[in-house]
């Protein structure tokens, strides 16, 4: 152990109980964390990445997952071994750590201030102002806007953004020789998320911080890690220099899950021959009325419309995408036009078509044409009916015999590559992946038109992603359907889309071709979306 | 406990008065209705009861009150009625059926609020006695002891309690409110009814011990699985903290909820609790009225004591919206 | 599926209990003309003959024998009991459904219809309910049925709430489906565990009102039932206790078996529950 290092994890095994789907969650991992480093973990989920940071902590579920073997080495201590009250003294002092979820990481019932002191009430001995006064401080230097009205603030009234500033204050008020971060960003949007990225490793180099950062995207290792430590299954398979592995990875699991990450320039795609309009959305607006059950209903300020004047057209064969941060209306403009929603007012043509006008029973004949994907592989599935009931189910619901739609289901099982033995099989026996096939097929049953996906990949692993996006190419290139394809993350929008408009507060403030939007995007918003993106230099380095 | 600022506090509550009229109006045609289902007016039972009483003089008592109007004049007669606090006549009692009500009013109260403090204060120390020891002996005595009385129905465990503490222990006098013939002043008179209302309000509140024991102990296992709990404990704070600073706030909440569900079945109960115990209160009145067939006195009882929960229903909303900063206000 | 189920409920011993002991209930209760023919309310022998002798739970205060009305109250209380819940969970499930699917106007309108029953004092209601359709088996059964719906539509609600914002029901709407169809086909399936949950309890609930109500004298006159032999025989505690101690003991097993039953359907409905 050298006088650098902060952290040695030695031979570490994590056993899971009984009922869990694997039996050890981290498997005999050795590893260290040094002085003014951020080590970055990665790994897709079940990889045991968060049980390893979190036995570090002593803040395993118990007594379920136990660590048994190993040692970890804090500044020369073992903290297996140590008793409950020096591991109090140890946590919040030595070690900081921040969560992924901040909104659940907060308690709600207690100001933000209040939670914070509390670090300092167990560790110091301080008066009240001090202890607002360094409080209020370390608020300034993260850049939480008026930190006397923050410090007072519950954690509802705060954005997402500044609870998870709230979290770093907690985390690094007593200035601790460890950070442990696990997936800080995953739940924020992808602008917030480059502000937060590059605020950790502003405090980290000021306070020379060994950082323990736990990610899924590497474009977020690309961003932030000096050095990285890839997981798989419980097993470190892969450690080195960021530059080395994000370069020149050696274990094929490492070079898998990077060729995996979609690249951020286009492909060079052919010209499309003109072909005719499935889609026509002209000046659609929607604005929700906040739900109120009051006896005296306020007239309540007419609130910004969540889409306004809304226009898309999407041509046959072509993949369409909707690019925006959440609360930019992207997912409402989706569901206007599956008449998930029904807009306020405008018009949705579909080849040819008013859909936005027809009654529900008159539109049912309509909805044939346009079928959705959904972005929750494991809610998008009734888990009580057999895989070949529900992919079925739209046909015979529109008047095809049942024998007949159930026939079909195997051709279509092998379409979205699935093993026909699927069929007669419930959901819950699907990995999350194939679910997300069967909820294709289910959609492509139909025979539609127009596909609407609504970021049908962001649930799943980095791998499964690159299987399905590739998927959905191919259904587009064999069966010609047009797509209307949600999502928020640009390195998707990249890889599947033939063009793209950028939506930001309801509006669309961009379209063109995807390959110009990247090369020369033109709004200031869309600008500033690009140049968020993590990893971007390293995306456009590593370019095939 | 944050307090809150006034302005808000008084706006939430004319909101919620506001609210409260339609609920009230509904229970008065409600009220009304029920009293035409009634069998016989109230003139025909007690002309019935005087024992074959001049036709004419039924007739003319009908016109006094009004019985020979149209049904929706009848209404309007009704609810202006209400408005001025006029629950109409007891034939029985030849009183105003307010008058009548509110004297029994205090016992009614007395018991059904020292149950109500009773049963959340000990439900809850029973809760989180339970979930802090979960799994072990005391956590399982607590889970027999709140299954058993969640199962009993309320008066038998009345009388069952009479029959030890009263009748073989002779611990505690076996009904009514106080020992009228002693005549009993200041603190003794106090203390006289204090030993009286030992014994009911145990047996009352008993049941919703339950109820709150077994909620408090779920929602503090639920609590303690929660993200901001390992923050806490990443603070480095102590379990103890940890359960009395943060999770015991949170989990109270939906026991708070539930108290307020609760207040209108706790009157119910009071009914039979005062039957079993011989208690003076309302319930002991719409008792006697039932058998009286004063069908206009237990609609007032009936009505009254709705009008009761609705306003401690808003104290409960109160107290959670000092609880739970989240809960939106206007 | 079946198979598993019957594995976990298995496992919850007192569930198992209670349930053998409910079925051994309905198994005497239904043999009641059998075991004890004849009107349970005849006078057979003289009064206060204590349990064991001649007549195995002794006679009451007007020499009536305490086992014929145990075994004939007992199916007062599980018919009341059972009517009673079938109509409260069919009234609101289907209201719970229709607000929690439809939500807006119809949600708002239905929420308020619920509430305002909430409001009401329960117990109260039902005493004056009975009281004005004077008492019979019908009328005691519709009182409990108008108090116990309201919690059972917000159950329903809450569940068909939560099973919307699901995808695979915003994927039956798109891929056509009638609103019948989504609700009865694709969302009511999913929400059955805790319903019956929630309806396993109530059976018990309903059996206590229905026991408090008797016990005030709100009874069917003609039905005898456990809640009428306690409250006959309350003034007679000092010196024949077993004529209340006996029919609450029965009332106190069966509401006993009813919730362990509840618990371990829950249980086996639910298995995440076990390990939390």
């Amino acid at each position: 152990m050298t006088e650098k290092t902060v952290l040695a994890i030695q031979n570490l095994t994590v056993a899971l109980p009984a009922w869990a789907d694997r039996p050890i969650a981290v498997d005999n991992l050795t590893l260290h964390l040094n002085k003014n480093e951020v080590l970055c973990v990665v790994g897709e989920s079940g990889s045991g990445k968060s049980v390893m940071a979190r036995s570090i902590m002593g803040l395993l579920a118990a007594p379920h997952v136990r660590i048994t073997g190993g040692e970890i080495l804090f500044e020369e201590e073992n903290l297996l071994k140590v008793d409950a009250e020096r591991m109090r003294a140890i946590r919040g002092n030595g070690i900081g750590m921040i969560f992924q979820e901040p909104m659940t990481a907060l308690n709600p019932v207690m100001t933000i201030g209040r939670q914070i002191e509390e670090l300092l009430e167990v560790h110091l001995r301080l008066t009240p102002a001090e202890r607002k006064q360094r409080v209020i401080a370390l608020m300034n230097e993260v850049r939480l806007p008026d930190p006397e009205r923050i410090y007072r603030a519950y954690p509802h009234q705060l954005s997402g953004g500044q609870r998870q500033r709230a979290m770093i204050v907690m985390a690094l008020l007593l200035e601790p020789s460890i950070l442990i971060a696990d997936e800080p960003t995953t739940a924020l949007d992808v602008t917030t998320q480059a502000q937060i990225l590059a605020l950790i490793k502003e405090l980290q180099r000021k306070r020379e911080t060994g950082v323990l950062f736990i990610t899924h995207d590497f474009g977020v290792v690309a961003e932030i890690a000096d050095r990285v430590a890839v997981m798989k299954h419980g097993v470190l398979v892969e450690v080195g220099p960021a530059e080395k592995i994000l370069a020149a990875p050696e274990h094929p699991y490492t070079r898998s899950l990077i060729a995996a990450v979609p690249g951020l320039t286009p492909p060079r795609r052919a010209p499309r021959a003109a072909a005719p309009v499935v889609l026509q959305v002209d000046d659609v607006t929607k604005s929700y009325q906040s739900p109120s059950y009051g006896f005296l209903r306020r007239k309540t300020a007419a609130a910004r419309p969540a889409l306004s004047n809304a226009a898309v057209t999407v041509h046959k064969g072509e993949i369409v995408g909707l690019i925006g941060e959440s609360g930019s209306g992207k997912s409402t403009l989706a569901r206007c036009i599956t008449r998930l929603i029904d807009a306020d007012s405008g018009r949705i043509a579909l080849n040819g078509t008013d859909i936005g006008a027809l009654s529900r029973k008159a539109l049912r004949p309509y909805r044939r044409q346009v079928q959705m994907i959904f972005q929750d592989p494991f809610a998008s599935l009734n888990p009580r009916q057999t895989v070949a009931r529900q992919i079925a189910q739209g046909p015979i619901t529109q008047g095809m015999p049942a024998a007949e739609a159930l026939k079909e289901v195997s051709r279509l099982l092998e379409l979205v590559r699935l093993d026909p033995s699927a069929a007669d099989r419930f959901p819950h026996e699907f990995s999350g992946g194939q679910r997300q096939r069967i909820g294709i097929a289910r959609a492509l049953a139909m025979n539609p038109t127009l596909l609407v996906a609504d970021e049908p990949v962001s649930a799943l692993d980095v791998s499964v992603q690159e299987k399905i996006l590739d998927l959905l190419l191919d259904i587009r290139d064999r069966l010609g359907v047009a797509m209307l394809f949600v999502t928020h993350d640009l390195r998707v929008a990249a890889q599947i889309c033939d063009r793209m408009l950028v939506m930001y507060q309801g509006e669309i403030v961009e379209q063109g071709d995807t390959q110009t939007v990247f090369a020369d995007p033109r709004h200031s918003y869309t600008q500033s979306l690009l140049a968020a993106v993590p990893g971007r230099k390293w995306g456009a380095t590593r370019q095939a | 406990m944050r307090l809150l600022p006034s302005a808000t506090a008084f706006r939430f509550i004319g909101r919620r008065l506001l609210n409260a009229v339609p609920v009230l109006l509904g229970i008065a045609v409600l009220n009304f209705l029920l009293m035409q289902l009634a069998p016989g007016d109230a003139v025909s039972v007690l002309a019935g009861e005087s024992g074959g009483a001049p036709p004419e003089y039924i007739e003319q008592l009908r016109r006094q009150y009004g019985l020979d109007q149209p049904i929706l004049v009848q209404l309007a007669l009704y609810m202006k009625n209400l408005l001025s606090f006029n629950l109409g006549h007891s034939f029985r009692h030849g009183m105003p059926v307010l008058d009548l009500i509110l004297d029994r009013m205090g016992p009614t109260l007395l018991l059904m609020g020292s149950a109500f403090f009773f049963s959340l204060l000990s439900g809850v120390l029973l809760g989180v006695t339970a979930a802090v020891a979960v799994n072990t002996w005391r956590d399982r005595a607590i889970s027999v002891l709140s299954v058993i009385t969640y199962a009993t129905p309320l008066f038998w465990m009345g009388l069952m309690l009479i029959l030890l503490f009263s009748v073989r222990l002779e611990w505690f006098p076996t009904s009514g409110m106080e020992d009228v013939v002693a005549f009993y002043e200041g603190w003794d008179r106090v203390r006289d009814i204090a030993r009286h209302l030992v014994l009911p309000m145990v047996t009352l509140s008993l049941f919703y011990m339950a109820v709150y024991a077994r909620m408090m102990r779920a929602s503090m296992l639920e609590q303690r699985d929660m993200d901001y709990v390992l923050t806490a404990r990443a603070k480095g704070l102590t379990e103890r903290k940890i359960t009395y600073r943060h999770v015991l706030r949170n989990a109270l909440l939906p026991v708070v909820t539930m108290a307020g569900v609760q207040v209108g079945a706790l009157l119910g109960g009071s009914v039979v609790i005062e039957s079993v115990f011989a208690w003076p209160g309302l319930g002991q009145l719409a008792f006697q009225s039932l058998f009286a067939r004063d069908f206009n006195l237990l609609l007032g009882i009936f009505f009254l004591s709705a009008c009761m929960v609705i306003v401690v229903n808003l104290v409960v909303d109160l107290i959670y919206m000092a609880l739970d900063p989240r809960m939106k206000i206007g | 599926m079946s198979s598993t189920f019957w594995k976990r409920f298995a496992r919850n011993r007192l569930a198992l209990g209670g349930l053998v002991f409910l079925v051994v209930l309905a198994v005497v209760v239904l043999l009641a003309p059998v075991l004890y023919p004849g009107d349970p309310f005849r006078i057979v022998a003289q009064p206060f003959l204590p349990p064991f002798g001649d007549y195995l739970l002794g006679t009451d205060s007007l020499g009536r024998d305490i086992a014929a009305g145990i075994v004939h109250g007992g199916r007062t209380s599980l018919l009341i009991g059972i009517a009673a819940t079938s109509a409260a969970l069919l009234i609101g499930t289907l209201l719970g459904a229709l607000a929690g699917f439809y939500r807006g106007r119809v949600d708002s309108l239905l929420m308020r219809f619920t509430e305002f029953f909430q409001t009401i004092p329960t117990f109260l209601f039902a005493i004056v309910l009975v009281a004005i359709m004077s008492p019979s088996l019908a009328s005691v059964t519709i009182a409990i049925v108008v108090i116990s719906w309201p919690p059972i539509v917000r159950l329903v609600r809450a569940e068909f709430i939560s099973l919307c914002e699901r995808e695979f029901v915003q994927a039956s709407i798109v891929l056509g489906m009638s609103d019948r169809e989504i609700i009865f086909r694709q969302v009511l399936p999913n929400a059955f565990s805790p319903i019956i949950v929630a309806g396993s309890l109530m059976v018990a609930t309903a059996i206590l009102t229905e026991a408090a109500l008797a016990f005030l004298g709100l009874g069917d006159p003609n039905a005898i039932s456990w809640g009428y032999m306690i409250g006959s025989g309350r003034s007679f505690l000092r010196d024949a206790w077993w004529l209340c101690a006996i029919p609450g003991v029965m009332i106190l097993l069966t509401v006993l078996s009813i919730n362990f039953v509840g618990e371990g359907l829950n249980d086996a409905l639910n298995p995440r529950l076990r390990h939390s």
